[in-house]
């Protein structure tokens, strides 16, 4: 029995597109396999320690988002730069991808700077991005669909120092027009796929936990395959749903 | 386009009414106001001087119910009304109830509206009276944030006249937040802690103060975000309500005895919808009719002699089984309904029908925020069926349920079937559709004979 350390970043402002449902999945496709999620909770003012082996940020509201920023780059912004720099596991969605990055330029033209974890830099458009989007993504020589719903006015540029997380195959993705969804530098994943994202896409769950499991020091340990044909189906019904003009 | 005068507007409006309801497209209940606002883009502030006085009715959970409360207050108060019906409630909505108004009448119009079109009916209808009730996170991708609908409701509130009267929720910090400082408001709310929630709950939309900025503190929880709060830094608190429930008995799926006072004096009355949510949604009705000059003993026999709106915990029997519809759309709403259910001393069945159309909200995200691991100890069955079944299915998965007792269907119909298949002879189905699976299930059962044909309705 292994126990992976979770430092979920602000769940109670950060937490619009139904965030907890990622955090669930960790916990429960750990548990099915005799493993253990030690979720510590990391609000405004507290500082995390950097030792944590996956870390999360999900999306809130403009305002939430405007609140949390400069915490986020003072208390938690030098834990979360070592902690990626050290190969530990980070999911950014959403407001997530937006705060993880140089900074963000909101829809009031406010500009709030980021934690400088993934070269992105995100400015608000004049519209939102809403739909059903389905993207192509390459992670560890695995190439898997990813479904999940999106719902931004920012529209991210990616800097140098990352790769985008896939291709859009439907949907808006990055900023509608780039083909790329999402980023990623080594362990860290933005993106703005959310339905949650991971129930439905549990290839991706389990690379976390892998990467997660890695940075603890379980580095020889598999993770034993589960029988996921909920999963399956509702990856199917959501790519079905991407597809029909409506 | 070039102006169209009034009068052949509004017969080009009807005739298409007509046509459709004739073409058996539907009850008419849009399209004429489609056609009218099409040809006359103020069409709603054109006919508005019809009716002697009117109403709006707008929030996220229980627009449909208190719109009903409100109409059996009218109606036993022996005025006229003009109403739209539930579903209807857009600018277009509006205009079609407006369409069939009689000014000789002297009627009240009473209009539940969308929470994202309020501003635009308000503008155009000037009402007398207008109720906000609640606004909890819903249908994102429709509605945008919540922050969004709060700020142009705040807006709408400042550039009203003076006279007319603000109906507001005193319990809901979002809500009072809009009123706080202006004269002419009567508020609602529940003082009876008793019926508190240990805690707030996950799907909790207010944490700060919309004045301020500050934490705000619940004392008291009893839906949501909604109970007994105060700002931490400023003086924005929870007022005293001026219609406000002091004792309240819940008589479990049956309802319940609700005592309180308005400004007028003590009220009484027993409440034929189950849940505290009901109270709260009576609650606004009695204030909205306070506001409009109606006596609390004719409010009180009005509220006690109103019926569930259709699909909003309706009660059917089909197959020697009692199947209790309760319209399932957002985790406010649904964590009430689970409350409610949870009342049955029985182990429950479940019917749970999640669609992702335009009326339900595309991104079905919002199941994840909804608390369903609070009934997993008493529920027997969970029968899922619609668009994102799979995805339901998904939900209970990962909250921990024994997915040996929940099965996934393809059909409305099938899941139907499957469900009362596992329900004991003389036992009780609760059926939680999103909107369009609600209107789904209630074809099957119309075509089965159980239900009759909603638009028919009053």
């Amino acid at each position: 029995m292994a126990n992976v350390r979770l430092c979920h970043l602000y769940p109670d402002q950060m937490n619009i597109y139904a965030d907890r449902g990622n955090i669930a999945v960790f916990r429960q496709r750990l548990a099915w396999r005799g493993h253990n999620l030690i979720i510590t909770e990391a609000g405004p003012g507290i500082e995390p320690s950097p030792n944590h082996d996956l870390w999360y940020l999900g999306g809130g509201q403009d305002r939430d988002q405007t609140m949390v920023a400069e915490d986020l780059v003072q208390r938690k912004g030098p834990a979360l730069r070592t902690a990626a720099a050290n190969g530990a596991a980070m999911l950014f969605v959403c407001g997530g991808i937006q705060l993880a990055g140089h900074f963000y330029v909101g829809v009031d033209g406010e500009k709030l700077a980021g934690a400088e974890v993934l070269d992105v830099e995100t400015t608000a458009g004049d519209t939102r991005l809403i739909g059903d989007l389905v993207i192509q993504a390459t992670i560890e020589n695995q190439t898997h669909d990813i479904v999940g719903y999106e719902n931004h006015a920012g529209r991210t540029k990616l800097g140098s120092g990352v790769q985008p997380l896939g291709q859009v195959i439907s949907g808006h993705g990055n900023d509608g027009n780039s083909g790329y969804e999402g980023a990623v530098r080594d362990h860290v994943i933005g993106t703005y796929l959310h339905g949650p994202l991971l129930p439905k896409n549990p290839q991706l769950a389990d690379q976390l936990l892998v990467w997660a499991l890695g940075h603890g020091g379980q580095t020889d340990l598999a993770l034993e395959p589960l029988d996921d044909s909920f999963e399956a189906h509702a990856h199917q019904a959501a790519t079905i749903r991407a597809n029909v003009e409506r | 386009m070039p102006i169209v005068p009034a009068g052949l507007s509004r017969t080009a409006a009807r005739v298409v009414g007509w046509a459709s309801r004739r073409a058996g497209r539907g009850g008419g209940t849009t399209l004429p106001g489609v056609v009218l606002l099409k040809l006359r883009p103020q069409a709603v502030a054109e006919l508005a001087p019809r009716l002697t006085r009117s109403l709006t009715i707008s929030a996220t959970n229980g627009k449909t119910t208190t719109a009903r409360f409100v109409t059996a207050c009218i109606k036993a108060d022996g005025q006229n009304l003009v109403a739209n019906p539930a579903g209807s409630n857009l600018l277009r909505g509006v205009a079609t109830a407006l369409l069939d108004a009689d000014a000789s009448e002297h009627a009240t119009g009473i209009f539940e509206v969308d929470e994202a079109a309020l501003p635009s009916v308000v503008d155009q209808l000037q009402p007398d009276v207008i109720l906000l009730m609640n606004l909890f996170r819903d249908q994102l991708d429709r509605y945008g944030e919540l922050d969004h609908l709060a700020t142009i409701w705040a807006k709408m509130v400042a550039s009203l006249p003076p006279e007319t009267i603000v109906v507001a929720n005193a319990d809901d910090p979002t809500i009072y937040g809009l009123v706080a400082h202006r004269e002419n408001t009567i508020t609602f709310g529940v003082n009876d802690i008793s019926l508190a929630r240990s805690e707030i709950q996950h799907a909790s939309d207010a944490t700060t103060c919309r004045t301020c900025g500050a934490d705000l503190i619940h004392d008291v929880v009893f839906i949501g975000h909604i109970g007994h709060w105060r700002c931490t830094k400023c003086d924005l608190a929870r007022p005293e309500p001026g219609v406000v429930a002091t004792t309240i008995e819940l008589h479990g799926l049956e309802g319940s005895t609700v005592s309180g006072l308005t400004p007028t004096g003590p009220i009484v009355f027993e409440l034929g919808l189950p849940g505290l949510h009901n109270v709260y949604n009576a609650l606004a009705a009695a204030a909205t009719a306070h506001a409009l000059g109606v006596v609390n003993p004719i409010v009180a026999g009005a509220i006690t002699d109103t019926k569930a709106a259709f699909g909003r915990a309706e009660r059917l029997t089909l197959d020697n089984r009692e199947l209790t519809l309760l319209l399932a759309k957002n985790p406010a709403g649904v964590n009430e309904n689970l409350r409610t259910v949870m009342l049955d001393a029985d182990p429950l069945h479940l019917y749970i029908q999640l669609n992702d159309r335009t009326a339900d909200g595309r991104d079905v995200s919002w199941i994840w925020d909804v608390d369903y691991e609070v009934a997993f100890d008493h529920i027997a069955s969970v029968t899922v069926a619609g668009d994102r079944a799979h995805d339901m299915a998904l939900r209970f998965r990962y909250g921990g349920f024994d997915t040996t007792k929940l099965t996934v269907h393809d059909s409305p119909a099938a899941g139907l079937d499957a469900a009362l298949a596992k329900v004991p002879d003389g036992g009780r189905l609760y059926s939680l559709p999103t909107y369009t699976a609600m209107l789904e299930l209630r074809s099957i059962l119309v075509e089965r004979g159980v239900a009759g044909v909603f638009w028919d309705e009053a």
